[in-house]
């Protein structure tokens, strides 16, 4: 079995992620089958073969380093859960 | 007096040019037809009858001084994921309900300078993740088309279902879609639709929201092959938002669809054919292949060996890119928010309230195979078994113009039918489509037939990189030799 309940626990936190316990087991059966199924790539030979995270062929397109955007923090907060003064409020955390 | 609900997109552009009707008359009756459907059918988000009316009234005034675009006054429907100015955008998800853009996507401006009229935007399966629009926050979109003496509820197909199932009922002339694994191929095979993923980079992906960024694809779906051809055609273009944008120009894909197939080879791939595939699927395949052998195209068997391990990559790179990508929903600048204690306390309770099952689910198999100790095993081994999936296309295509396949292992099911099952029995839909969006080469879905219980069925072309045009004349071959005109019956 690739992953625990206490994996699951952990992953869910490095997610930020507050999975309740009593989905827990649940969970890691599921990620279990998922991990398992994919364990088939093993039978791929991938000597040499080159990681592909493109299908991009040509290189990133570079642009003058100048200002192109900005000057719209109004808009910005406009979806913003709490906003006060032009800034976004959030939960302290810092004690 | 015009049924609308029967026009193809090209018959609305010509009527209208012609002012058999006005831009307000069929915008009027567009949102009418999406107010009624929408109990039964539950294919969109928004319905935006005062928006649509005020775009309609600006192309008839365009249409009087003989002016406006390639799609001047047409109503096209909207995948939610699209940001559209002003109007709630979703992904079908609870942590965005309330998000209205503050700018608009390049795929959807394209849409309206070009003169498309906007009036609703449809439901899918939350965050594109899904292939039965069953994981939407807003419920399971239903199927306008039922199998033959029977009134279950269908789903059609996901993610971008709600697009599919609003045009497959008459209510738009187009839809816009998004395709990662076959979200929109395998809904279009399922409504009896033409679906169009095409070269990854063609449409742009900025004010789309993200799902995994170097497999997402906008693209459009049609009733007809020339529909969604003039559809991808208004669509594409380089955007320089959007860094992963195709530089070059768009071709005539419209003109396209009625080009010849006489000389080409197309090639049959051994390895499309699956354990547990309907017979009636190998037997339309079979079909395809002659239709386009009649026409002077040759036919050729090819090997794609790495065709199996297509999903498997595809369940660890998605999941990867989506947990970077949904990272960003923290609950701090847009969104929903659940106060906690503390910060963290406000982002873990913010995502349990906001993610819906299958989101979260995949956020924790992408968090788990980029972490730490697993990364290698797991996230670099896939993206190399991506590289041989790419070179097995790379050969086929030294041997073959085009590639045929089916688009789905099965028609439409059930709505609950795979509730209590497996995730991957879910994630097996796209075993035929997923393969494209590895590679990042064209590829769409073309109704080919109905099978016994009176369900449409599709064919899939995949064609090289950047060579759509190919792909549309042998969607337009099939389309002509199929001589597919089933709509479904009106119930809703």
């Amino acid at each position: 079995m690739p992953v625990t309940p206490d994996d699951v626990r952990r992953i869910a936190k490095l997610a930020r992620i507050a999975e309740p316990a009593d989905r827990i087991a649940a969970l890691t059966a599921e990620l279990n089958g998922i991990l398992k199924w994919v364990e088939q790539l093993d039978e791929v030979d991938v000597a040499g073969a080159e990681p592909m995270t493109t299908p991009v062929l040509s290189a990133l397109p570079l642009r003058e380093d100048a200002v192109t955007d900005g000057g719209v923090r109004d808009a910005i907060l406009t979806n913003a859960p709490k906003a006060e003064e032009g800034f976004f409020v959030v939960p302290k955390s810092v004690e | 007096m015009t049924d609308f609900s029967s026009l193809s997109l090209h018959e609305a552009v010509n009527g209208l040019r012609a002012k058999k009707f006005s831009a307000v008359e069929l915008a009027e009756a567009t949102v009418a037809a999406a107010e009624a459907a929408q109990g039964p059918l539950n294919c969109f988000t928004v319905i935006d009858g005062e928006r649509a009316l005020d775009m309609a009234r600006a192309s008839d005034a365009r249409l009087a001084r003989g002016e406006g675009g390639a799609l001047e006054g047409v109503p096209v429907a909207i995948k939610d994921l699209f940001a559209v100015k002003g109007v709630e955008t979703t992904a079908s998800s609870n942590i965005l309900k309330g998000f209205k853009p503050e700018y608009e996507s390049t795929v959807t401006q394209n849409l309206w300078d070009a003169g498309a009229v906007f009036f609703a935007k449809t439901a899918m399966d939350e965050f594109a993740m899904g292939s039965s629009n069953e994981t939407a926050a807003t419920g399971p979109v239903v199927n306008p088309w039922r199998a033959t003496g029977s009134d279950a509820k269908l789903t059609p197909g996901g993610s971008s279902g709600g697009s599919a199932a609003a045009l497959a009922a008459g209510i738009s002339y187009g839809a816009t879609g998004t395709d990662t694994g076959g979200s929109i191929r395998q809904p279009a095979a399922f409504a009896g639709l033409v679906g169009v993923k095409p070269t990854y980079g063609r449409c742009s992906r900025w004010g789309v929201v993200a799902f995994a960024s170097s497999l997402d694809h906008p693209g459009p779906f049609g009733k007809t092959v020339k529909d969604a051809a003039l559809l991808t055609q208004v669509m594409s273009g380089h955007d320089p938002k959007d860094s992963t944008s195709y530089q070059g120009e768009v071709p005539d894909f419209a003109a396209a669809a009625d080009r010849p197939v006489k000389g080409l080879r197309i090639g049959i791939p051994k390895e499309y054919r699956v354990d547990g595939m309907l017979g009636e699927i190998e037997t339309l395949w079979r079909e395809g292949a002659k239709w386009l052998e009649a026409q002077g195209a040759e036919i050729v068997d090819i090997s794609l060996p790495m065709t199996k391990y297509a999903l498997p990559a595809y369940y660890i790179i998605a999941p990867a890119e989506a947990s970077s990508n949904l990272a960003r929903y923290d609950g701090l600048r847009f969104g929903a928010r659940v106060e906690g204690g503390d910060l963290t306390e406000t982002y873990e309770k913010t995502r349990a309230a906001g993610f819906g099952r299958e989101v979260q689910r995949r956020i924790l198999i992408g968090t788990y195979v980029l972490s730490a100790g697993y990364y290698d095993a797991y996230y670099l081994k896939a993206l190399k078994v991506r590289r041989r999936i790419y070179e097995d296309f790379t050969s086929a295509f030294e041997k073959v113009d085009a590639i045929l396949t089916p688009a789905t292992p099965s028609a439409a099911f059930e709505i609950g039918s795979k509730a209590k099952a497996d995730p991957i029995e879910m994630y097996l839909n796209d075993i035929f489509t997923v393969t494209a969006n590895i590679a990042g080469i064209p590829a769409m879905s073309v109704p080919a037939g109905l099978d016994k219980s009176g369900l449409p069925l599709g064919l899939q072309v995949i064609a090289p990189a950047l060579d759509e045009e190919t792909m549309f004349a042998v969607a337009g071959a099939l389309e002509r030799a199929a001589g597919f005109t089933a709509r479904p019956e009106k119930w809703w």
